[in-house]
């Protein structure tokens, strides 16, 4: 069962090179039921869409988005239920623009997952319906998971 | 007087503080007359960022933290954090505490589950099911207060284990626990499963089907509810539930009524794991060695558990460099479920919205964070 | 003298001096009622849920209601900004009224009435669908979305619960041929072999299933207590309210429970009638009135408690089922039940 589990994880994974070739920057197999692709952000749009509509990846379990010091990434946990994978997607983001594809048009669970990446790093989706702030107040100024974020006394609190 | 009867939508704001928020949160309602014609959740309102705290605590440090997320059920919410970090260390944590983890969280789960019970029943405007609800959690609580000491916020696993061996006797208590609850629900299935006018207020409320569920992001059991067999503990085993036996409860119509009937079965199942739990406990260390200083490889780490109320996930990233971790995300399951609840709750009238969001179980610790 | 004052006996029957007193005994009946159950229904539901309920203040917590009251009446009076002042003022006190009022035509003992007149349920009938008003007044007043869609909900429920009410009192009526209280509970004093008595509920079933079911849903009280839901209302139509005026809704609620009862007992349960008791103290003067009394205020809280074991019970209803309820099936039933009687009395 184990053995077979890990089999099927590699197919998805040869599949997935066999399609996008190149696109895919990175890929390994971190256990039976886990696998690691990473992308350039452009691609992720094509490569989420192929996931969930040929290879049944079809639970977004989650967006996080990571501060690195050269690149943002933004990282996608999709799990499929027929097969029983997690597949994680690292999108590399270009720090200067901070812009990625919206995942909304795939999946409606990306709208809060997106619009909190949004608030916590500031990385735009494009196409997303109703990008805002979710947890913070509207004026808040900066994104607080940035490490270039200072932590100071409220930061958002300004004295007249 | 030709003048025309002119009538108008409004806007209602449930919440922030309103009876049955559960907590802070803002529906924001455009109401015609009593009918929904529109919800937005507005969250934030208990928002403390631990993500960002976690980045400047150690990973020890973090681990109390984790159980103010959900506050109804911290101890599952310890056991994804502990798993995440463990993963990230590559530690194997001894039979004993793995068996102790699991009979933990299902009692968890139990607490939990009597907890919706009771707000469920309070928000339909039945407070005996409040107080019975209740006083059966206390019963998990008094076993819980017993091992750690806390009634509510326990902070009892460990990286690598737990914290300590359970009391003497206190297995011999959790077997007392395992006769007397089920006699209680009958009290509980004579209340809700004759009760017309309950059965009138729930069935086919809120209806949400399997398929939306899934592109929703919904977990839990809510998604079991919509009739998908999907539970993290058997389709994706963590600790050592690949060894226990138990049914993953499902339902077919993802009304209300079925959510609450999810939540109560699983109670059935959620025992019969502490049983096996109880029985099967092995002798032995409950922690494994772990290092004074917790500094794992750089690496990334995403472990998942299924939380009471759902699939809740640690993503942890490591560099390497310090003890603290470069970042934390976590992925709440009632973030989710409540994101997907303007979906299926728009047209009902108030008294039904208000029965759906109390069947969605959600906890506002977790979803803000 | 003050036997005639208080028995309505001739010269005095409807004088200035009866009439103060009466109002007086009446308010004084009704408040202290009021007061007894706020502790009992707070006692009672506490039991049912495995609570213990008030017990620090007095013996068994039962100077609470008035450690309520002090606290209550001494309560700064608070006014929203936006509230329409004079309407929002005046709500609690019309509440307050119009729940009084129709006491004022019901009896505790033979006599023992304060305004005897002859169309006695015509009276409480029209008075009590007034306090509607006060219910839409402090909705309005207000200006609160909640107070006011709870003050929509009450004016939907008692123009759909009304005429169920009335149209289930019409057998009666039509059998006893008046609409004076006392005749309705006299001509319910007999008893089959001396010991089976002839209430109204047994002649008349169907009509009390629908006039019960109307009375709790008039009241307000769980299952129908949708005007005031605090699960989705918050507080419905009094959530602006606080102090002194919120305990006066509070008030009114129960009086509206003292009432409610008091004529159910009068219409179905032979009022002050039981049937051994009533014969053997039946020539005794004062004690005869004292007994009658007893058996009144005894019957009543056998109502009483019932509707607060009902409270402890069920689940609230929603508003689409319960408005359903009121027009596609009491009325109906109120309907039958009127043919059924006139079918019977004139065979």
């Amino acid at each position: 069962m184990t053995e077979n589990k890990q089999e099927l994880t590699h197919e998805v994974l040869e599949e997935l090179k066999s399609e996008f070739g190149d696109k895919i920057v990175e890929a390994e197999v971190k256990r039976k039921t886990r696998l690691r692709i990473k992308i350039n952000g452009e691609n992720v749009f094509d490569i989420a869409d192929y996931l969930k509509n040929k290879l049944d990846f079809d639970h977004l379990s989650s967006i996080a988005s990571v501060d690195y010091p050269e690149t943002f990434e933004v990282v996608y946990h999709i799990w499929s239920y027929p097969r029983k994978i997690l597949i994680q997607v690292n999108a590399l983001v270009d720090k200067e623009s901070a812009r990625i594809k919206s995942l909304t048009p795939l999946w409606k669970s990306a709208d809060w997952h997106e619009r909190e990446v949004y608030d916590m790093m500031g990385i735009i989706f494009e196409g997303h319906p109703n990008l805002k702030r979710i947890f913070l107040p509207e004026d808040f100024k900066g994104y607080p998971l940035r490490k270039d974020f200072k932590i100071g006394p409220k930061p958002w609190y300004k004295e007249d | 007087m030709d003048e025309e009867i002119r009538t108008e939508e409004f806007i209602l704001n449930i919440g922030p503080q309103h009876p049955s928020t559960h907590g802070v949160t803002r529906l924001v309602t455009r109401l015609s007359g009593e009918t929904v014609l529109e919800i937005e959740p507005v969250i934030g309102y208990l928002h403390r960022g631990l993500e960002k705290i976690g980045e400047n605590k150690t990973y020890e440090k973090f681990l109390p933290l984790t159980d103010r997320m959900d506050y109804i059920s911290s101890m599952t919410n310890n056991h994804a954090y502990v798993l995440a970090v463990e993963e990230l260390l590559g530690i194997e944590v001894p039979a004993r505490a793995e068996y102790l983890r699991v009979t933990l969280s299902e009692l968890q789960r139990i607490a939990n589950h009597l907890m919706f019970i009771a707000a469920f029943g309070a928000d339909l405007g039945a407070w005996t099911i409040m107080m019975y609800g209740f006083r059966e959690r206390e019963m998990v609580l008094d076993l819980m207060s017993m091992l750690t000491g806390q009634r509510l916020l326990y902070n009892f696993m460990r990286v690598g284990g737990l914290k300590e061996d359970v009391p003497l006797g206190w297995v011999s208590k959790v077997r007392e626990f395992l006769k007397a609850l089920p006699e209680k629900l009958e009290d509980y299935k004579a209340y809700f499963y004759n009760n017309e006018i309950f059965l009138d207020r729930v069935e086919g409320v809120g209806i949400l089907k399997a398929k939306d569920a899934i592109n929703m992001g919904v977990t839990g059991p809510n998604l079991r509810a919509a009739g998908v067999a999907y539970d993290v503990r058997k389709d994706d085993p963590y600790s050592y539930y690949d060894r226990f036996d138990f049914d993953v409860i499902t339902e077919k119509e993802g009304d209300t009524f079925s959510r609450f009937n999810v939540r109560f079965n699983e109670i059935y199942e959620s025992l019969k794991i502490v049983k096996q739990g109880i029985e099967a406990l092995p002798e032995g260390e409950v922690i494994a060695k772990v290092p004074r200083i917790i500094k794992p490889p750089a690496g990334e780490a995403y472990s998942r558990v299924e939380a009471p109320k759902g699939e809740l996930a640690f993503y942890i990233v490591s560099d390497g460099k310090t003890d603290k971790p470069y970042r934390v995300k976590v992925r709440g399951p009632s973030f989710c479920n409540l994101s997907s609840f303007p979906y299926y709750a728009v047209g009902d009238i108030i008294p039904d919205v208000i029965a759906n969001f109390a069947s969605i179980d959600i906890v506002l610790g977790e979803v803000d964070r | 003298m003050l036997e005639n004052i208080l028995y309505g006996a001739s010269g005095v029957e409807n004088g200035l001096i009866r009439g103060i007193v009466g109002v007086i005994a009446t308010l004084l009946f009704v408040s202290l009622n009021v007061l007894f159950l706020i502790w009992l229904e707070r006692k009672i539901i506490a039991r049912i849920h495995v609570r213990y309920g008030p017990n620090r203040a007095g013996r068994y917590g039962m100077l609470q209601p008035i450690a309520d009251m002090i606290k209550l009446l001494t309560k700064e009076s608070i006014v929203p900004k936006d509230a329409d002042k004079i309407t929002y003022n005046t709500a609690p006190w019309v509440a307050f009224l119009f729940a009084l009022l129709p006491a004022a035509a019901i009896g505790i003992a033979t006599g023992l009435i304060s305004t005897n007149i002859s169309v006695g349920l015509l009276y409480i009938v029209a008075v009590s669908s007034l306090s509607t008003i006060a219910v839409i007044m402090a909705g309005w007043g207000s200006n609160n979305k909640y107070s006011l869609l709870g003050a929509m909900r009450t004016a939907a429920q008692s123009l759909s619960y009304e005429m169920p009410l009335v149209l289930s009192m019409i057998g009666i009526v039509a059998i006893v041929g008046s609409l004076n209280t006392q005749n309705i509970v006299a001509a319910q004093s007999h008893a089959w072999l001396g010991i089976i008595p002839k209430w109204f509920i047994f002649y008349q079933p169907l009509a009390f299933v629908v006039f019960f079911s109307a009375v709790v849903a008039e009241m307000g009280r769980i299952p129908f207590d949708l005007q005031e839901s605090e699960s989705e209302l918050v507080a419905g139509f009094h959530t602006e309210y606080g102090g002194m005026k919120f305990a006066m809704f509070m008030f009114a609620e129960y009086t509206h429970l003292v009432v409610g009862s008091a004529l159910v007992v009068t219409l179905f349960f032979g009022g002050w009638y039981l049937p051994v008791v009533s014969g053997i103290f039946a020539n005794m003067g004062y004690i005869n009135y004292i007994v009658q009394i007893a058996i009144f205020v005894a019957k009543m809280y056998v109502i009483i408690f019932i509707l607060i074991w009902i409270r402890g019970t069920l689940t609230r209803t929603r508003i689409n089922k319960m408005l359903s309820f009121g027009w596609k099936t009491l009325l109906p039933l109120a309907l039958i039940n009127i043919v059924i009687t006139g079918v019977i009395l004139s065979l």
